[in-house]
């Protein structure tokens, strides 16, 4: 209902004779998102108007056209972590976000990611965290997919830490999520056991609390 | 940290959501919003005119005036606005700096005025966005430039205490000093006058005498001439060792172009004098005569546009390099060409290819002499288009180097371009420190957040409070952020100097031996320390303590289980350290964890300092892990 994509480009494209690149890249900004109106995204997710009108400001301030790329994604995640690289960890970020599949964000995806983040229930979170986890969404979380997402947190921690990070850091982390996770010891975490572990652990189950008053 | 993004901090923190069943540690208590302010409009009446952003929109940069509480002394309490008796048009792009995140410089706005504008509020001039970063320095430049001129000019008073050889180099350079330096400027302008007029004058042919020919006045007025000359150079010597005597620097006086041209105009007579009437090298001698005539160029010290176009000749090094490539190349083409053309012909003057070039380029520069034509029918083709071709060779270098000529003449080249690349590297430079600076912050911020977090504990009241830096509340958001991957990782951020030293202690450090007993000594020094937490201090016993610790932390390391951070001999402050010692809630805690925490605050500087002798500063390694000494539950 909100999306003006679709008329804009398709006359934009017709109207275009040449194939010229620098033409095609400024075209590509003309696209502009509108999102849905504020009352349906205040039915939709746990946040109030005032709340969404704060983050509805701050994300068109960075992004006028109204959807966010990976790239400009990334670059927004970069900056609060400047010690080290956060592009792999944002980029998974972005898939979790991206719940359409669509290569952007759009605000509606924004806002209902961080309704479950901030406003969500306990499951709620635990799930959203899983998907994050499960990079081929096949619903199973395996040791590599985990070992990429952990690599990618330590990624963001840079070089120059205190103890030096070694090389097999990440994979022994791994080994000790795994041994507190997987509870039947099959090799892959399944969602069940994901928060059934994660609610026998209390510092989990308030660290998950913390971010209640972010907005 | 970006101020631009600072709208996405809440995304990013719950986005930090992600990184929580990873994490085996506890995370920090999130930082509270003491005055809980909803965003509000706040009004900034900048001389009357009222310009309305959100307070959020301001805190994005606190690091100048509006966004930092220094913006409290303007506030106007009856209008209930904060006032600035400032322009009004510069503020316009302040305000835009702040909500767009770039800093534009408007085009009609006087240098000086926005320069002051920005360091009233706060913001430094080298984020100022390349769109209009050029214009900025350019201005900045052309004023500096200016106001270096008026100073000159100003400058005219002699400097006290400038001794002898100083005045005479000053008298030199700049001939309108003193008098005396006039008179000598113009004494020498006329002397070099008089030999290139002595020089011109010697060959003209003068008077007829009884043999029917005519003889150049040198060879007349031999006497005359020759004391003329003896005159000038006898002139010329005395100043150039007039200036070698006053130059600051001989070696570099030696080299410059001034000082060859002197040497050269000067050389010819004396090698003249040493070489007499000798036939074999009277050859020689006529070519040195010759070189006389370099004395002319003694007259660029006179001159500033004689100055200027050598630079021009200089700096168009490459586009007349390409000139005369370019001609050599055509010119070797067509006389090739009209040679062959011309071969057929009889009592052709194209006799050979060299003595065609003669032809060639006097016909491709338009010259046309005449006394060598082409007879042939091929021949008068080809030089048709030898000369046509020769007008768009020579027509293309040319406006390049006069427009050359043209840019020196209005600015200072050679200075402007090495001050420019100074300037971005130093523009750089700046804006690297600016970023390093955030990151910075955070691990500056980890020393006075664990402060304040002790004080906040023992409610100590006193100078300590002072400490308690008012960071915004998106810097104390930000920084629990990065505190929390610290945990998540249950590795720390430091700084470059602390990674290489910690690096290079874990490389020295080796003593597996002790591993062993350590464990039960931990044990021991655990409860003696959780035991001396409720007793007073004891300086001796924890003095030693940290050293015994130290050479195992590495090796603990190597298990990744404990993560032990011991501070380089600090001793305990015991009061402290018992009130953070946090409960911990992982199984198969033991005491050591205890310890560590209680290591870790002892580097506090503490006013009501016992016993203990604490070094003032803190380590920061140290401070930043209060909370880091809570035992990593491990696979083990």
């Amino acid at each position: 209902m909100g999306a003006v994509v679709g008329t804009l480009t398709m006359q934009t494209k017709q109207r275009r004779p040449s194939r010229d690149k620098v033409d095609d890249d400024l075209e590509m900004t003309v696209v502009c998102h509108r999102p849905e109106g504020l009352e349906q995204l205040e039915a939709q997710t746990n946040f109030n108007k005032r709340e969404l009108q704060v983050l509805y400001r701050g994300f068109k301030n960075e992004c006028p056209s109204g959807v966010v790329n990976e790239e400009t994604f990334k670059q927004i995640y970069s900056q609060f972590f400047p010690h080290g690289d956060a592009s792999a960890y944002a980029h998974y970020l972005f898939n979790a976000f991206d719940s359409g599949h669509s290569g952007s964000i759009k605000f509606e995806d924004f806002v209902t990611a961080l309704s479950i983040l901030l406003r969500g229930s306990t499951r709620e979170k635990l799930q959203w965290t899983f998907n994050l986890y499960d990079i081929n969404r096949d619903g199973y979380i395996n040791k590599e997919e985990m070992t990429d997402i952990v690599s990618a947190i330590y990624d963001m921690m840079g070089k120059y830490t205190y103890p030096a990070l070694k090389t097999d850091t990440p994979k022994q982390h791994v080994e000790a999520f795994f041994q507190k996770m997987d509870k039947n010891r099959d090799g892959v975490v399944t969602l069940d056991e994901f928060i059934l572990s994660c609610q026998e652990d209390d510092n989990i189950m308030r660290s998950l609390q913390l971010f209640e008053n972010v907005m | 940290m970006a101020a631009g993004v600072a709208a996405w901090l809440p995304f990013a923190r719950a986005a930090a959501i992600g990184w929580m069943p990873v994490a085996n540690l506890p995370m920090p208590i999130a930082p509270t919003d003491k005055n809980k302010r909803q965003d509000e409009l706040i009004v900034l009446n900048v001389s009357g005119r009222r310009f309305q952003t959100w307070r959020n929109t301001l805190d994005r940069y606190p690091d100048t005036l509006l966004g930092s509480s220094e913006k409290e002394f303007f506030y106007n309490e009856e209008t209930r606005e904060y006032f600035f008796d400032r322009d009004p048009d510069v503020f316009r792009s302040i305000l835009n700096f702040y909500r767009t995140g770039k800093l534009h410089y408007p085009r009609y706005e006087c240098i000086s005025a926005y320069d002051e504008e920005l360091a009233f509020f706060g913001i430094i001039p080298e984020i100022i966005s390349d769109c209009c970063y050029e214009e900025y320095k350019d201005r900045k430049r052309e004023n500096a430039e200016r106001l270096m001129d008026d100073l000159e000019d100003s400058k005219d008073s002699k400097l006290p205490n400038m001794t002898f050889r100083e005045t005479m180099w000053r008298a030199f350079e700049n001939p309108h000093t003193s008098t005396m330096a006039l008179v000598f400027y113009y004494v020498t302008g006329f002397f070099i006058a008089v030999s290139v007029i002595t020089n011109v004058v010697e060959t003209v042919p003068c008077g007829s005498t009884p043999n029917q020919r005519d003889v150049p006045c040198g060879e007349r007025y031999t006497v005359a001439f020759f004391c003329m000359d003896t005159a000038c150079v006898m002139i010329f010597t005395v100043e150039y060792l007039m200036r070698l005597f006053a130059a600051p620097s001989r070696y570099r006086f030696m080299r410059s172009v001034m000082s060859i041209i002197d040497v050269v105009a000067i050389l010819p007579y004396y090698i003249g004098l040493v070489m007499t009437d000798n036939e074999d090298v009277s050859g020689a001698f006529v070519t040195l005569r010759v070189f006389r005539v370099f004395r002319i160029f003694k007259f660029s010290r006179h001159s500033q546009g004689l100055r200027i176009l050598g630079y021009t000749l200089k700096s168009c090094a490459s586009e007349l390099g390409f000139l005369l490539f370019s001609l050599t190349m055509a010119i070797i083409i067509f006389a090739t060409v009209m040679f062959y053309a011309e071969k057929g012909s009889s009592s052709s003057k194209f006799t050979s290819i060299p003595a065609s070039f003669w032809y060639t380029i006097v016909t491709m520069t338009t010259l046309g002499y005449g006394d060598m034509v082409p007879k042939t029918i091929a021949g008068k083709i080809f030089g048709s288009i030898c000369s046509l071709s020769g007008v768009l060779v020579i027509a293309l270098p040319v406006p390049v180097i006069v427009s050359n000529f043209s840019r020196i003449y209005h600015q200072n080249q050679r200075a402007d371009k090495r001050r420019a690349q100074k300037v971005q590297k130093a523009r750089l430079a700046r804006m690297r420190i600016s970023k390093t600076g955030s990151s910075n912050a955070f691990l500056h911020s980890k020393r006075n957040g664990m402060l304040n977090q002790a004080l906040e504990l023992t409610g100590s009241t006193g100078e300590d409070r002072h400490l308690n830096k008012t960071t915004s509340l998106i810097e104390s958001q930000h920084h629990h952020l990065l505190h929390c991957l610290e945990k998540t990782t249950n590795h720390e951020f430091v700084d470059e100097q602390l990674f290489e030293q910690s690096y290079l202690e874990s490389a020295l450090q080796s003593l597996p031996s002790r591993s062993p007993s350590l464990s039960s000594q931990e044990g021991i020094t655990g409860t003696c320390c959780s035991r001396r937490a409720k007793r007073g201090s004891r300086p001796s016993s924890e003095a030693h303590k940290p050293s015994h610790m130290h050479p195992h932390t590495h090796n603990l390391q190597e298990l990744s289980a404990i993560h032990i951070q011991c501070g380089e001999q600090r001793t305990l402050n015991t009061s402290r350290s018992s009130l953070n010692m946090r409960p911990d809630e992982s199984g198969g805690l033991n005491c050591k964890s205890s310890s560590q925490v209680t290591t870790a605050i002892i580097s506090i500087p503490t006013p009501p300092t016992n016993n203990s002798p604490t070094s003032p500063e803190a380590p920061p390694n140290l401070a930043s892990n209060s909370s880091a000494g809570v035992v990593k539950v491990s696979a083990l």
